[in-house]
């Protein structure tokens, strides 16, 4: 039977490093999945990502989003990336997980949506709506973290879809 | 929402399979069509996931919903919180005739990623979870639903649909069925 639910790649990291990229993703595919877990070497950095090495002002988000005492609902637009998180950024102790749909990551007929959700026990659980303005197939995702850099043992992992 | 499996990781390329998720069928839409219909659904898996793209063809926000084995009586229950870039909002949707998946705009294409859990289960009511929404650069919505559908029959039919207009073209649903 053909594979539906295929790891394509995996980045554990054994020193900290300010960006994890997957590259050269096939468009074989129907959706993408990435799953991580991450953590920062210090402070509290907000974690982004962007696609296709693309930084034009081609991004927009929506979120909704809980702290244990506040609810929050933003958005940015006209973004040159996205975010991975709102209100609290990492931590240099306790994981922060998430997961990201691409759905039809691969049509050129459309722009590029996505969802994700996200959480961390001590801080924040939430979701967001992103917009990619670009029918170009998505081949790369860049995650970063601009004012600090992701610790040792951060994870990404990257899953293909393929539908019948 | 990924399914509640364990999945490998692996370092190696090429395709792994993972026997446990299996793509049951999928619907592009070419031509505009006001609903679409998964049916003859095997009652061999332990969930199902519905995963999709789609815009309305009716102008502004339009409300995605589906129907299970034709059941348009008041049996559903809908809840969810939301966040439309200003406020989160919490609502509910009680004795409905159909089961509440996302909020869609004629102005893009929007996904959502839905689980319909223990579907053929004979022993209880069936609940169902969404993750869905859209944004426009402005404007846009994050849905997080949860459904019920008060019947215990197995699923073997789903039928989704608009709340004015119809799919557009270059929408895509697919039905994937995860063992247990």
């Amino acid at each position: 039977m053909a594979s539906t639910y295929t790891p394509i790649a995996t980045t554990t990291l054994s020193s900290s490093q300010s960006t994890v990229t997957f590259s050269s993703i096939s468009g074989s595919y129907t959706d993408l999945v990435v799953v991580c877990s991450m953590l920062a070497t210090s402070g509290t950095p907000g974690p982004t990502f962007k696609l296709n090495n693309d930084s034009s002002s081609l991004y927009s988000e929506t979120t909704v989003n809980g702290n244990g005492s506040t609810t929050y609902s933003g958005r940015n637009s006209n973004a040159s990336l996205m975010s991975l998180y709102w209100t609290a950024g990492l931590n240099t102790t306790d994981p922060r997980v998430l997961t990201i749909h691409f759905q039809n990551y691969a049509n050129t007929s459309v722009y590029k949506t996505m969802l994700s959700r996200f959480s961390f026990p001590s801080g924040e659980v939430g979701a967001f709506a992103y917009l990619y303005r670009s029918t170009s197939a998505i081949n790369r995702i860049d995650f970063s973290v601009p004012t600090s850099t992701y610790a040792v043992g951060s994870t990404f992992t990257l899953y293909g879809i393929l539908s019948a | 929402m990924t399914p509640m499996l364990g999945i490998m990781a692996s370092q190696i390329s090429g395709h792994l399979s993972i026997p446990a998720y299996e793509s049951i069928s999928t619907v592009t839409v070419s031509t505009a069509v006001s609903s679409i219909s998964f049916t003859s659904i095997p009652a061999t898996y332990k969930h199902l996931q519905i995963r999709g793209i789609g815009k309305p063809t009716a102008a502004g926000g339009q409300e995605l919903y589906f129907t299970l084995n034709g059941d348009t009586t008041s049996n559903y229950y809908s809840h969810q919180l939301y966040g439309n870039g200003a406020s989160a909002v919490a609502a509910s949707y009680g004795t409905t005739s159909n089961a509440y998946i996302t909020y869609w705009s004629g102005s893009e294409f929007g996904s959502f990623v839905c689980d319909i859990l223990d579907y053929s289960n004979t022993n209880k009511n069936t609940t169902t979870r969404a993750l869905g929404g859209h944004d426009l650069n402005g404007s846009g919505y994050i849905l997080l639903r949860s459904g019920l559908w008060m019947n215990t029959s197995a699923v073997s039919t789903i039928n989704l649909f608009l709340s004015s207009g119809n799919f557009a073209q270059y929408s895509q649903l697919a039905l994937y069925g995860i063992k247990g």
